[in-house]
């Protein structure tokens, strides 16, 4: 089992009654009460127990944020590629086919333009199915053209990151992504376009290095683990026992490094007024 | 050098070394066996590094003689006055960094430094930043900017301290505004690889208007053992890791990832620290040239292309 295979979402309490063959049923990870499917959706797969926000894949993340109606996706024209011709237990091409499988995405971050209560928004959310989130070059890219397109039409771009960090297999390639999504979010800046980014269990190394500590305002879900180094590796390295909570977006609160904790059935509202508040201000000085 | 501090590839070149060394200076007569040993030496040392394996380009790297910022510092410019701090929470030696003159300009350089004797190592933590030594290149880039300073770093590191502190003080946030920073700095920026380049913590000074590497230094997204660690889940498989993320110059240049190789003495850049200062000097001299005549606007419009097409 590879490292990624381990962090992808535990779906393996996922039943379906026998009879039936339509309630699908879900353990949650964390209480591990049954819950039915349709029921956690409805709460945006946030378990009705205890509260846990389970893992979901972007494209449900996307569906769950952006009001109902017209998407535009966004750089879908940017395809994978292997130029280092990576192999290690397998080869690099052989993973990607696989994680497209798995999670019918092409890539670990999928951008999709479209309304939230009604505002015109660029939303981008990282694929954890996908190679643990991990960022290539293709990623870099996407999240480029998400940034070109929020400047372009003069639109605030929102980022749900939850990835391992840079991608292994691309390795300086991926490497640089971290300038070059850090140039996007500072075009924006430029331009006065805000940037909201929203951390989601988990995010570490190269993406939490980069565009998603960036926020003009920055948002956890409830108890994510965000940081650079893994708690493993420090652990490992320092020989000093973490504390409880290292790491969880409580403790970034209390360090300093987020605005905010907001579970996922408020985002849509919380997002949407700090825009108003964000955009009143930009239009009172424009 | 002594026996020890040659690497196992290198152990033929010790027995003609040694010949050479045992030679009486003041003997005349010594003068033909002396250029006769000399050529010898040569050419076994180019027959052993122009087929180097990317293993024994990673040890080359990382060479416990190999030149480190403070001997580029102090080999290719002249009148380094040190600057120290971060001016918010402490002094990282793990990255020094100060004024000096290149070619009779000053310069603002930044590196990292790995420390060369046991008790430096740990001060420095062997060239690791923490969020304090990154926060302190960008005041440093940021104090360049306002006299109108290029910005010359040194990376040598394997990777950000992966510490609990470096994680309470957000190294997330110090690695991100420095890469947000380079890119709007209204001052050429010139990087270097000299040693080893590992991860964000290289990156975070390791890119510009120019990235150019050392022939023997390796520049990656994590050093060979992490990303065995990550991708094989066991940490005994660097060398694979090392062949499969073409972290060697030729690789990077041909992936267009960087500019310039700069070529070190036979040898390599520890045999011989003037002859690698004065190869450096003189490319630093050369690209600075190219960069200093151009107007703030268009160097900010190239450097926008160039960050936009990372990658690629």
């Amino acid at each position: 089992m590879s490292w990624i295979d381990r962090l992808v979402p535990k779906f393996g309490g996922t039943s379906r009654d026998d009879d039936s063959g339509e309630s699908v049923w879900i353990e949650c990870p964390s209480c591990s009460t049954r819950q039915l499917e349709t029921i956690l959706a409805e709460s945006f797969h946030v378990c009705p127990n205890c509260g846990h926000h389970l893992r979901i894949g972007a494209r449900t993340r996307l569906d769950y944020f952006l009001d109902p109606g017209q998407r535009v996706e966004i750089g879908n024209e940017h395809r994978q590629h292997d130029p280092l011709k990576f192999v290690d237990t397998q080869t690099y091409v052989d993973r990607l086919t696989r994680a497209a499988k798995r999670t019918g995405e092409k890539e670990a971050l999928l951008v999709q333009a479209g309304k939230l209560l009604g505002r015109p928004v660029c939303v981008a959310a990282f694929e954890f199915g996908f190679l643990g989130g991990s960022m290539g070059s293709v990623v870099g890219r996407r999240f480029q053209a998400a940034s070109d397109y929020a400047l372009e039409h003069g639109i605030p771009l929102i980022c749900f990151a939850t990835s391992g960090g840079a991608r292994m297999q691309e390795s300086m390639l991926s490497l640089v992504q971290m300038a070059r999504t850090a140039a996007s979010v500072e075009r924006l800046n430029e331009a006065g376009i805000p940037y909201i980014s929203v951390l989601v269990d988990p995010v570490y190394g190269g993406v939490s290095a980069s565009l998603a500590i960036l926020g003009d305002v920055n948002i956890a879900e409830p108890k994510a683990l965000v940081g650079f180094t893994g708690p493993r590796v420090i652990e490992q390295n320092t020989g000093v026992k973490l504390p409880p909570g290292f790491q969880r977006s409580e403790f970034l609160l209390e360090h300093g490094s987020i605005d905010m904790i907001v579970e996922r059935g408020r985002q849509r509202e919380v997002i949407a007024h700090l825009l108003n508040l964000l955009a009143g201000a930009h239009a009172e000085l424009g | 050098m002594n026996v020890h501090d040659y690497l196992d590839f290198e152990q033929p070149l010790i027995e003609v070394q040694k010949r050479l060394d045992e030679l009486d200076a003041d003997d005349p007569q010594a003068g033909a066996q002396r250029s006769e040993l000399e050529q010898q030496l040569n050419q076994e040392t180019q027959k052993i590094f122009s087929d180097l394996s990317i293993w024994q380009h990673v040890l080359l790297a990382r060479h416990g003689l190999r030149p480190h910022t403070i001997d580029v510092i102090g080999g290719v410019f002249t009148g380094f006055t040190e600057l120290h701090g971060d001016r918010r929470f402490g002094d990282d030696a793990a990255i020094v960094g100060g004024l000096a003159h290149l070619d009779g300009a000053p310069v603002m350089v930044i590196g990292h430094e790995k420390g060369r004797t046991p008790e430096e190592r740990g001060e420095r933590n062997f060239g690791m930043p923490q969020p304090e030594g990154l926060r302190k290149a960008l005041r440093l880039m940021r104090l360049a900017e306002r006299f109108s300073l290029p910005v010359l770093t040194f990376v040598d590191t394997p990777g950000a301290y992966p510490g609990a502190e470096g994680e309470v003080h957000n190294q997330n946030e110090a690695i991100a505004s420095n890469l947000a920073a380079i890119y709007r700095l209204r001052v050429p920026v010139i990087a270097t690889v000299i040693g080893e380049g590992g991860s964000g913590g290289a990156l975070a000074i390791g890119c510009g208007d120019w990235l150019q590497m050392m022939q023997f230094s390796v520049y990656s997204v994590a050093t060979p053992e992490a990303c065995s660690s990550i991708v094989w889940r066991s940490p005994d498989h660097a060398e694979a890791a090392a062949e499969a993320m073409k972290l060697v110059p030729d690789a990077l240049l041909e992936l267009g990832v960087i500019d310039r190789i700069v070529p070190e003495p036979s040898g390599g850049a520890h045999r011989d620290l003037e002859g690698t200062c004065a190869l450096l000097r003189s490319h630093l001299s050369d690209v600075l040239k190219r960069l200093r005549g151009m107007p703030v606007e268009q160097l900010l419009r190239e450097r926008t292309r160039r960050f936009r097409a990372l990658g690629d």
